[in-house]
C-alpha cells in the first residue's frame, strides 16, 4: 500500500514538475540518452556545484563538447571549425569526436545553412557556424524562408528543430563595416526561429546547450568582444538555462534597463554611476530575443515606471523598437517618461568613427537622468 | 604532419605541370595551346542586344589583334576619341602611353609557362615584345607596391593602421600585367585584397596610406579603410569586404558597358576561396546568357584564408569550371603572361564573344590578413620556394639585367629610392588630419536628410541635415 501511494505521489510530483517545465520553457528535448541533463538543470547553478574560471570561448567550447557527447547524432560544421575556428570556440572538437562530426565547409553561407536544415530535418542536431554575423546574409533566405517555416508549412510533419546557427556578432573595437554588425533585429522579425544572445561565459554555456536541445531552430549570437575579455566561474558539467526567460540582474526602483549581450556590461556601469547619484536602476538581461519574456519586463516597468533599452544595432528598426511598442501597449498609464532607446546611430557601422557611434555608458547615463527628471 | 600532407597532396608546379625550377628553359617543345578541351565555342551565339554592328566595328578596327599570330604588343591601350567625358584625362594618358609604349617592341620576352585553355581553339601567344620603358615601368610599379605592403605591415604592427589589413605582396604581377592592357575606361572590381589593384588603377601610395590610417585624405575619405579603396575617375569599383560580391557586381558593370557600345571590358576579380560562392555561378550564367564583356579574373593564391584549395573545392581548377564560359590558366607570378592573357581576353570580350575566365596561379607571401601569421597552414619552405623561384619582381629584373637596360646595382638603387619615397608618403599620410565628426553621418543617403538622432535631454530629437 505504502509503496503504491509513494509511487502515486512521485508520479504526481513528476507530472507537476513536467507541466511546469513545459509552461516555463520548451527548452528540454526529451531524448533517451540526454535525459540526465534534465535532472541537472535545477541544481547546476548553485554554490555547491564545482566551477571553473574560464572565458567565453572556452565556455562555448565546453558546451559544444557536452552537446556532442550527449547526442551522438550532433554535428558541428562551418568555415575553419576543424582547426578550432577563428575564435577558438571549436578547439579540440575534431580530435575528440572525429572529423566526420566536426568538419570544415567551403566558403558558402547559403550552402552551409541550407545543408544544416537538411541535416536537421532528419532528426540530427546540426550546429552550423557562420564565421561572422556580418556574413549571415547569404543565408538569410534559407533561415527565413526555409528554417522558420518548415514545421508550419508541413503541418508538423517535418521540422528542423535540431538546427542551431552560431555566429559572433557585435563591435570589437576595430571591426569596421563587416566584422562588427549586430543583425539580431532582422531575425527577430521571423516567427518560427528563436534568437538567443548570452552575456557571459556561464550564461553562454547554459543557453547554448538549451538552444542546441531546443526543438526549434535557434540563431545564437555570441558577443565577440567578450570572447576573451569576459571571465567567469562557470559550473562544470551539463546544465541548461531556460530560453524565453529574462533575468533580472540588478533590482531597482526608479528605472528599468533592458539589454542583451555585450551591451549589458556597459549598462551595468551606467547603473552603478546612476546609483551614485541616487537613481536606483533595475537591469534586465533579455537573453532570448524572440520569443521574448514580456512578463518580466512588464512587471518591472510596472514597478519602476520608466524604461530604457540599449543595443549596438542602429536605432531605427532595432529590437528596442519592438520592446518599446510592446511596453507602451501594456504599461501606458504607468509610464512616467517616454521609453528611451540608446542605440547605435542610423549609419553603417563605421571604422574610424566607432567611438562616436557606440552607445556608451555616458549616453546611457544621460538618458537615465533625462527619463528620471522628465 | 599537416605540412607533409600538403607537400605530398599538392605540388606547386607551373601550369604545365612541370616542377618548379628557375628558368626552366624554352617552352618551344610545348605548343602554345597546351592542353585544351575540344572547342565547341565556334561562332559566338547571337546575342540578345543589337550589338552586331559594333562588333563588326571592333573586329575590323582591331584586326591585328587576332589571338593566333605572334605580333608586337606594345602598350596597346584602346584610347578612343569618342569618349567625351574624359578627353583631357585620356590625352594625358595617351601621352604617357606613347612615351612608355613601343614604337615597335625591340625586346622579346619568352613566356616560361604555357597557358592552359578551356573551350578555346587558340590562346595567347607565348612570345611577347616589349621595350625598355615598359620593363622599367613594370619594375618600378611592382616595387612600389611591394614596399607599400611591407610598410603597411610595419604600420599595422605599430597600431597606426587598425581594423583589417590584407596584404598583396607576392601577387604584384597581376596588376602589372593587367594594367598594361586595360585603359581607365575599363572597369575593375575586386575583393578585399585591393591595395595592389588600387595602385594599378592609378591610386597613389599617399591615398592608400591615408585610407589605411583613417585620414581624411584617403581615397574613401577615411571612411572605408583597407578593404574599401575606390577610384571613380579611373573606374575602379573597389574594394569589397564580403567574399564573392565582385562577381555579380562586375557582371552588372559589364552590361552597362555593353550598352555604351564602347570597346571596354569589366574585370571582376575574386579568389580561390570565393569560387565556391553561389552568387558567382549566378553571375557567370547571366554573363554567358547575355554575352557580356566581363573577364572573371581568379587570383588563385591557393589558400582561402587558411584553407588550402584542395580542402575547399572538389575541383581545384577555376578556369574550366563551366562548360559554357571559356577560360585560360596563367602563371600569375609572371607579369608578361598575365599581360598576354589579359590582352587575349580583352580582345575576346570586345569582339562580342561573351565572358571569359582567367585563372592566375599566384601566391601571397603574407598571411591572409595581419592577424594571420601565414605559417600555420603552409610551410616556410613553401613560401621560401616561391620567393626564390617565382618572385614576380625578380623575373622582371632578370630580364632587365639580361637585356642590359640597367645593371643589378642600378636596380638596387632604384629599389632603395622607392623605399625612401614610400616611407615619406607614409609619414605624410600619418600627419594628415582625421575626418571630421559630421562625416559619420554624411553620404548615407543622397541628400543626407531625414537622419534623426537624439540629444541627451530626450525632449527633442535633433535633426541632422
Amino acid at each position: 500500500m505504502r509503496s503504491i501511494s509513494r509511487a502515486l505521489s512521485s508520479l504526481q510530483r513528476c507530472a507537476r514538475d513536467c507541466s511546469r517545465e513545459q509552461q516555463e520553457s520548451l527548452s528540454c528535448v526529451v531524448r533517451p540518452f540526454s535525459s540526465h541533463a534534465m535532472t541537472e538543470t535545477k541544481s547546476s547553478q548553485g554554490d555547491d556545484v564545482p566551477k571553473k574560471s574560464m572565458n567565453l570561448f572556452s565556455a562555448v567550447n565546453q558546451a559544444l563538447n557536452i552537446a556532442l557527447e550527449t547526442d551522438p547524432r550532433s554535428y558541428v560544421f562551418g568555415e575553419d571549425v576543424g582547426f578550432g575556428g577563428v575564435f577558438r570556440c571549436t578547439t579540440n572538437l575534431a580530435e575528440t569526436f572525429g572529423k566526420h562530426r566536426i568538419f570544415n565547409t567551403p566558403l558558402c553561407e547559403q550552402g552551409i545553412v541550407g545543408f544544416a536544415i537538411g541535416l536537421a530535418a532528419m532528426d540530427n542536431r546540426a550546429i552550423a557556424e557562420i564565421q561572422f554575423a556580418d556574413y549571415i546574409y547569404p543565408a538569410f533566405d534559407q533561415i527565413v524562408n526555409e528554417a522558420a517555416k518548415f514545421r508550419y508549412r508541413s503541418g508538423n510533419q517535418f521540422n528542423c528543430g535540431g538546427l542551431t546557427i552560431r555566429a559572433p556578432y557585435g563591435a570589437v573595437g576595430h571591426g569596421g563595416h563587416y566584422h562588427s554588425q549586430s543583425p539580431e533585429a532582422f531575425f527577430c522579425h521571423v516567427p518560427g526561429i528563436k534568437v538567443v544572445i548570452p552575456r557571459s561565459p556561464s550564461q553562454a554555456k547554459g543557453l547554448l546547450l538549451a538552444s542546441i536541445r531546443d526543438p526549434n531552430p535557434v540563431v545564437f549570437f555570441e558577443p565577440k568582444w567578450l570572447y576573451r575579455l569576459s571571465v567567469e566561474e562557470v559550473p562544470e558539467g551539463d546544465y541548461m538555462l531556460p530560453l524565453s526567460k529574462a533575468e533580472v540582474m540588478r533590482e531597482g526602483t526608479d528605472i528599468t534597463l533592458v539589454g542583451w549581450g555585450a551591451q549589458l556590461a556597459v549598462m551595468e556601469q551606467a547603473c552603478i554611476d546612476a546609483g551614485k547619484e541616487g537613481i536606483s536602476c533595475e537591469l534586465i538581461d533579455l537573453r532570448t530575443l524572440i520569443p521574448w519574456d514580456r512578463e518580466t519586463v512588464v512587471e518591472s516597468v510596472n514597478k519602476t515606471g520608466r524604461l530604457l533599452v540599449s543595443h549596438e544595432a542602429p536605432v531605427t528598426g532595432g529590437f528596442g523598437a519592438e520592446i518599446s511598442a510592446s511596453i507602451v501597449e501594456r504599461c501606458f498609464l504607468r509610464l512616467e517618461a517616454p521609453v528611451a532607446r540608446v542605440c547605435g546611430y542610423d549609419t553603417p557601422f563605421p571604422l574610424v568613427f566607432e567611438p562616436f557611434y557606440m552607445p556608451t555608458k555616458n549616453k546611457i547615463l544621460d538618458a537615465i537622468k533625462a527619463a528620471v527628471n522628465y | 604532419m599537416r605540412f607533409r600532407a600538403l607537400r605530398s597532396g599538392f605540388k606547386f608546379q607551373n601550369v604545365a605541370g612541370r616542377s618548379l625550377r628557375p628558368g626552366a628553359g624554352g617552352v618551344s617543345a610545348v605548343g602554345r595551346n597546351g592542353d585544351h578541351l575540344d572547342s565547341s565555342l565556334g561562332a559566338a551565339k547571337p546575342s540578345l542586344s543589337p550589338s552586331s554592328s559594333s562588333s563588326n566595328y571592333h573586329t575590323s578596327r582591331l584586326s591585328h589583334n587576332r589571338g593566333d599570330c605572334i605580333r608586337p604588343i606594345g602598350v596597346t591601350r584602346h584610347v578612343g576619341a569618342y569618349t567625351s567625358r574624359s578627353i583631357a584625362a585620356q590625352a594625358a594618358e595617351k601621352q604617357e602611353n606613347d612615351s612608355a609604349s613601343s614604337k615597335g617592341g625591340d625586346i622579346e620576352v619568352e613566356l616560361l609557362n604555357p597557358f592552359k585553355l578551356h573551350l578555346l581553339e587558340s590562346g595567347p601567344p607565348t612570345h611577347l615584345h616589349t621595350n625598355k620603358d615598359e620593363l622599367m615601368k613594370m619594375y618600378r610599379d611592382m616595387n612600389v607596391l611591394r614596399r607599400m605592403e611591407l610598410k603597411a605591415d610595419q604600420l599595422f604592427k605599430t597600431q597606426q593602421i587598425r581594423g583589417f589589413c590584407h596584404l598583396y605582396d607576392g601577387q604584384e604581377a597581376i596588376p602589372a600585367g593587367m594594367e598594361a592592357v586595360l585603359t581607365y575606361d575599363d572597369c575593375v572590381v575586386t575583393a578585399y585584397r585591393d591595395h595592389g589593384t588600387f595602385l594599378g588603377r592609378g591610386g597613389t601610395v599617399f591615398e592608400t596610406f591615408s585610407e589605411l590610417m583613417g585620414r581624411k585624405t584617403g581615397c574613401s575619405l577615411g571612411k572605408g579603410g583597407s578593404m574599401h579603396l575606390f577610384k571613380k575617375e579611373n573606374n575602379f569599383y573597389g574594394g569589397w569586404g564580403i567574399v564573392g560580391t565582385s562577381g555579380p557586381l562586375g557582371t552588372g558593370l559589364a552590361l552597362a558597358l555593353k550598352y555604351t557600345k564602347k570597346p571596354n571590358v569589366t574585370v571582376a576579380i575574386y579568389g580561390d576561396g570565393a569560387a565556391n560562392q553561389g552568387q558567382l555561378y549566378e553571375a557567370q550564367n547571366m554573363a554567358a546568357l547575355w554575352n557580356l564583356p566581363v573577364i572573371y579574373l581568379v587570383e588563385n593564391n591557393h589558400y582561402g584564408m587558411g584553407t588550402a584549395e584542395w580542402r575547399a573545392s572538389k575541383q581545384t581548377t577555376f578556369f574550366d569550371r563551366l562548360h559554357y564560359i571559356p577560360g585560360i590558366k596563367v602563371d600569375g607570378m609572371d607579369a608578361f603572361s598575365v599581360k598576354a592573357a589579359m590582352q587575349f581576353a580583352k580582345d575576346h570580350c570586345v569582339a562580342g564573344k561573351g565572358p571569359i575566365v582567367i585563372e592566375c596561379d599566384t601566391y601571397r607571401y603574407h598571411g591572409h590578413s595581419m592577424s594571420d601569421p601565414g605559417s600555420t597552414y603552409r610551410s616556410r619552405d613553401e613560401i621560401q620556394n616561391f620567393r626564390q623561384e617565382r618572385d614576380p619582381i625578380e623575373r622582371v629584373s632578370k630580364i632587365i639585367v639580361k637585356e642590359g637596360i640597367a645593371s643589378a646595382d642600378d636596380l638596387k638603387k632604384l629599389a632603395k629610392d622607392i623605399r625612401r619615397e614610400v616611407e615619406e608618403e607614409a609619414t605624410k599620410a600619418r600627419d594628415a588630419p582625421q575626418p571630421e565628426e559630421h562625416e559619420l553621418f554624411s553620404h548615407i543617403y543622397r541628400l543626407d536628410t531625414g537622419l534623426v538622432t537624439y540629444g541627451c535631454d530626450r525632449k527633442k530629437d535633433v535633426e541632422l541635415a
